[in-house]
């Protein structure tokens, strides 16, 4: 019986060990100074590289971040801190249908909003669909550390005459700070790897992006239109940008271990 | 203490002899004070004048009310949600429940120390103590090197953290964490001191440290102690009220209320037969 558990419990590690082998076994050996710095190339043409669309991811992630990280950690406080129990609960399932939104229907509401009004794909529309993705599972998990900081913290900062406000910033906020650091992360990795509500908003562009309003590359994007085209070099180099997304995005989850290790030391 | 002699002058009363106190200072002046959470109602029209720079213990069986009515006077209770009250409520004359009186303008008069230490845990010692006079907005260094200093010696820690202050306040003992909590109330000059059973959860050479503090304490604070431990009572407070049932069953000296109450539930209970 504990081999049939520890076979399934093994389970869930093989697939990462999969996706990790492909990107290896097809990525790596088309990463090279040139793919990190350089603007893609046409079919055919050597030396190409996915510059644009990393620096396109980090601009995004960055513009997600501006709008996704303040709404949803003072909507994480307002549910920990204040509100009535009953309104608290339909902004909780609310936060939860929206966590189950799929993206796609994501990147076509914000095109209705900002694509169309505006006639132009933007790198804005897109930080805005990635950054709304991000406020209920960053509010979520804000809320849930917010609510583990015990309340004798609270009543003690209280009792010394300091304002509500001053006692969540000052003591609970910062009492829990690595558990929201981690939950931005969370929400960042998860978000980095969309492509479909950049589909409609953010395009995708073949060079350097110089404006805002216009349209902006991201490595899902870069991946997306590579893999669908008919040519081996840019399959190949799909797959190198597969790889230094999943780059990232492990690297976030990283950071995020070691910040809660952290915590579990005190 | 009865048998002492007692050196009553028989001048007459208009001139009183030096070492008789003049007229005691009212510190807390409570009339019909009664409190419900909810339909509960949980006390139940107190009256009672707590004395300044005295120590008050508050006595009674669990559930009777006594932390209540200790949470009620610097407005600690209002945290609970759905609490109602009558009555009313005066420190030194002001009206803690007046209107537009903010509850933080009162817990800088009444500091509290609670049951369980609770230093914060992502502050140092040092800035434990500070973060009620930083987050009131002193930014003076000096003064806040010198209230440092005073708070410390005040609860009697500053010899043990001295040299430690920014260490983490929750690498202290059991005790010294207490007494950190103290010094930290004690940094912004409260009035009163509320202390919500401060020993429950020392050990016996940790509370005596605490109960020695508490003497040096009621020369220039007014504090009021709840506590489970009737020894605690007697020797450490002036005045000992009892609560029963959410009422004030009787308020007097405590060396009255120990050796010959007038009533004979506080009798019981004192007596350790019931509580």
């Amino acid at each position: 019986m504990t081999g049939l558990l520890f076979a399934c419990a093994a389970a869930v590690m093989a697939p990462l060990f999969l996706v990790l082998y492909f990107l290896l076994k097809e990525g790596a050996s088309s990463i090279d100074w040139n793919f990190l710095t350089k603007l893609p190339k046409p079919t055919g043409e050597s030396g190409g590289g996915m510059a644009n669309a990393i620096v396109g991811t980090l601009t995004l992630l960055g513009m997600a971040a501006v709008m996704g990280v303040p709404v949803g950690i003072m909507g994480g406080i307002y549910l920990a801190e204040y509100g009535s129990d009953r309104g608290n609960s339909w902004i909780r399932f609310a936060a939860d249908v929206l966590n189950g939104v799929p993206s796609i229907v994501w990147g076509m509401v914000v095109y209705l909003m900002l694509v169309v009004p505006f006639k132009t794909f933007s790198a804005y529309a897109g930080g805005v669909a990635l950054g709304l993705m991000m406020i209920p599972l960053v509010m979520r998990t804000t809320e849930e550390v917010l609510v583990l900081v015990p309340q004798s913290y609270r009543e003690a900062a209280l009792a010394l005459g300091i304002s509500r406000w001053k006692v969540i910033v000052v003591i609970v906020l910062r009492t829990a700070l690595k558990g929201v650091v981690t939950g931005v992360l969370i929400a960042l990795a998860r978000v980095a790897g969309e492509t479909a509500p950049l589909l409609f908003t953010a395009l995708g562009n073949n060079f350097w992006n110089r404006n805002l309003a216009e349209p902006i590359s991201a490595l899902p994007l870069q991946i997306f239109s590579y893999a669908i085209s008919p040519y081996d070099d840019w399959h190949r180099q799909a797959w190198a940008g597969a790889l230094v997304l999943m780059g990232m995005i492990l690297g976030l989850n990283i950071i995020v271990r070691i910040l809660s290790n952290w915590r579990n030391n005190g | 203490m009865s048998n002492a002699p007692i050196p009553v002058p028989s001048a007459p009363k208009a001139i009183p002899a030096p070492a008789q106190p003049g007229p005691e200072e009212v510190a807390f002046d409570i009339r019909d004070f009664s409190l419900w959470y909810g339909a509960r109602q949980a006390l139940h029209e107190v009256t009672i004048r707590i004395p300044a720079k005295k120590v008050t213990a508050i006595i009674g069986p669990s559930g009777c009310g006594k932390s209540t009515f200790l949470r009620a006077l610097n407005r600690m209770h209002e945290l609970t949600p759905g609490t109602r009250l009558s009555g009313s409520l005066r420190l030194f004359g002001d009206d803690l429940y007046g209107q537009g009186i903010e509850p933080s303008v009162v817990r800088r008069r009444v500091g509290m120390v609670f049951q369980k230490s609770n230093p914060f845990p992502t502050l140092s010692i040092g800035e434990n103590v500070l973060v009620g006079l930083r987050l009131n907005g002193v930014r003076d260094r000096e003064v806040l090197r010198r209230r440092l200093e005073e708070s410390l010696r005040l609860a009697a820690l500053w010899d043990e953290v001295k040299d430690v202050l920014d260490k983490p306040g929750i690498s202290l003992s059991g005790g010294q964490q207490q007494r950190l909590c103290i010094a930290r109330a004690l940094a912004v000059q409260p009035e009163v001191l509320l202390m919500d059973e401060p020993c429950s959860a020392l050990d016996p050479l940790a509370t005596a440290k605490i109960e020695e503090l508490i003497q040096t304490l009621r020369e220039n604070y007014t504090v009021v102690i709840v506590t489970h431990n009737m020894q605690q009572a007697a020797r450490s407070s002036d005045r000992t009220a009892f609560f029963y049932l959410g009422n004030l069953v009787e308020f007097g000296d405590t060396s009255k209320i120990f050796t010959n109450p007038g009533n004979p539930q506080t009798e019981a209970y004192v007596s350790g037969r019931f509580g």
